[in-house]
């Protein structure tokens, strides 16, 4: 698909007709690499430079006490094997890709149904909707926790209406309640964003093909799994890689309901990080751990696409 | 349909709730906001609680996410579109450069915010408006290159052959023709790259101190040990949401294509 719109004939440099006669200019010339040239610069900046500069520190020794600069091998490398508190983050941050992901991905589908044919005021529903999406994650957190306080929280008031007697639920310390109160948040701001491309998706899809499975009398979820999953799919694949990255990535949900409590309890990687670098100014343990992570996820990423083979 | 119709307005109230409650807090007075059990609607609407942040110039921090947002946006757009043009018209890098373009969009902001602030320290560019422009362009890049590039191979290459005959110039053409055709997609993405910037943490957390502080970061300070600061949380948290919802519903028709990075064709 690559091929899609490429200038055939004269990509390199030389024109048509009777200005093909008069040498080209430089700009001309060098035209395609001058126009990448910028957004190159700034991401080799942002992007390479620092991690090869990380790289150096890590094999270093840097603490906040330490500006020890001489060479130490792989010992960081090691300290990051036998680190409890690192996988015990990594496997935290899993439990919330793995919860959050395939329920967002259900209720949007079921929402994206529900809102498929006619319904009065559609628009505006839809356009309400979306709103969660855009909100600021760590303001999603902030209001959740606002929301999720166990005496001025309309939450444990509306259960208390349920139950019938006032409920104290500690939703943001309770070892018990802390996931549920995450991903509630979690959950609540991404629903929406699936939704919404499961939403364009499905009215996407072949309406004859429909008609055909339900003249063959085909039922509901048949016709689900044979024709509207294969149609959604390169879309549904997409979200679900977008919200896959994104979960891995989590820290300002976390951080604003329960800042990785209580103990360490739901601290992400990236929460995990935070602290070892921000906090106890472990400067190079931290890079090591950054530089890791970065060769995981890239490996990760490139079996995923491979596996996918989303259109480029 | 009726039932459907009960079942949509339901499922919509619900997600707005939380929305609801945050905006309600910030136009109670504070022994509304502490009244056991909760007020779900004030006495009154007052605004006392926008006053105090307008007083106090913590108002300042949205100001300071404007700036921010914006310019980092225009960069990301025109050098980001310039290299969206090459690679969709020439190829250039091939398959490895745009695949190497977007993976730098997967890299977690928390892995390259730690050495991007032992770089910013040798380059004094900490707490320094520059320096957050510089980090949410390039953040930013890799997005705007993946949507424009989708756009601009939509383009029909007629209008940009003849302009060629005509004597334009390459850059001429990229600038009176191709710029014009693709103003419906730089817009779409446009939006998406401000409302990033506009609502990111993390390396605003690490990078600003007072000077440039952004509003998302404002918002956390209020946050004490034993108590926190519920109507500057709510009041900060609305004045920094709102341009957002404003900008986000009158752009709705370009959202799907945006926030799915063009999978969905619009």
């Amino acid at each position: 698909m690559t091929d899609r719109g490429a200038m055939r004939g004269f990509s390199d440099g030389r024109r048509t007709g009777a200005a093909g006669a008069r040498a080209t200019p430089f700009v001309d010339r060098n035209f395609k690499y001058l126009m990448i040239f910028p957004a190159v610069a700034v991401i080799l900046f942002i992007g390479l430079f620092p991690v090869i500069h990380t790289l150096m520190i890590s094999v270093q020794n840097l603490t906040m006490l330490d500006e020890d600069t001489s060479f130490h091998g792989l010992v960081h490398y090691g300290r990051l094997l036998s680190d409890g508190r690192f996988w015990e983050a990594i496997g935290h941050t899993l439990i919330f890709v793995v919860v959050a992901l395939p329920t967002e991905l259900v209720l949007g589908l079921a929402l994206a149904y529900l809102f498929l044919d006619r319904l009065p005021g559609k628009q505006v529903f839809v356009a309400l909707l979306v709103l969660p999406v855009v909100v600021s994650p760590v303001i999603a957190g902030a209001t959740w926790r606002l929301l999720f306080d166990q005496r001025y929280g309309p939450i444990n008031q509306v259960i208390g209406w349920f139950a019938g007697e006032d409920v104290t639920i500690l939703w943001t310390v309770d070892p018990a309640f802390v996931y549920p109160a995450i991903l509630i948040a979690e959950i609540w701001q991404w629903t929406p964003f699936m939704f919404l491309l499961l939403l364009a998706a499905l009215s996407n899809v072949d309406q004859s093909q429909l008609e055909a499975a339900e003249i063959d009398g085909a039922s509901f979820w048949r016709t689900f799994f044979k024709v509207v999953l294969p149609a959604i799919w390169p879309v549904m694949a997409i979200a679900v890689l977008i919200r896959a990255l994104d979960l891995f990535r989590l820290f300002d949900v976390v951080w604003a309901l329960t800042r990785g409590g209580p103990g360490t309890l739901t601290e992400t990687f990236s929460i995990y990080a935070y602290v070892q670098g921000f906090q106890q100014f472990e400067t190079s343990y931290t890079a090591a751990m950054s530089l890791v992570v970065i060769i995981l996820l890239a490996i990760t990423v490139t079996l995923v696409l491979r596996r996918m083979e989303i259109d480029r | 349909m009726a039932v459907r119709f009960v079942v949509a307005a339901l499922v919509t109230v619900l997600f707005l709730f939380p929305i609801y409650w945050l905006a309600i807090i910030s136009f109670k007075t504070p022994d509304e906001i502490f009244a056991y059990p909760p007020v779900w609607w004030p006495e009154q609407i007052q605004f006392a609680n926008y006053a105090v942040l307008f007083k106090d110039g913590d108002a300042v921090t949205v100001w300071n996410s404007l700036v921010i947002a914006s310019i980092s946006t225009v960069f990301a757009m025109v050098i980001g579109t310039m290299c969206a043009y090459s690679i969709a018209r020439f190829r250039t890098g091939g398959n490895l450069f745009s695949d190497w373009l977007l993976s730098n969009r997967m890299i977690p902001p928390i892995v390259i915010v730690f050495p991007v602030f032992l770089l910013f320290v040798e380059l004094g560019l900490v707490d320094s408006f520059v320096g957050l422009i510089l980090l949410y362009t390039a953040f930013n890049l890799p997005y705007v290159v993946w949507m424009m590039r989708g756009y601009i191979q939509d383009i029909p290459l007629e209008l940009e052959e003849s302009a060629l005959v005509d004597g334009c110039t390459r850059w001429q053409v990229f600038v009176r023709v191709v710029w014009p055709m693709a103003r419906g997609g730089l817009f779409a993405t446009a939006v998406f790259t401000f409302v990033f910037a506009w609502n990111e943490f993390i390396f605003a957390l690490v990078l600003t101190r007072s000077e440039v502080t952004t509003f998302p970061v404002q918002v956390t300070h209020y946050f004490g040990g034993q108590s926190n600061f519920w109507a500057k949380i709510a009041a900060m948290s609305v004045l920094g949401t709102v341009p957002i919802f404003i900008a986000v519903t009158l752009l709705q028709r370009f959202l799907v294509r945006g926030i799915s990075l063009g999978a969905v064709k619009g």
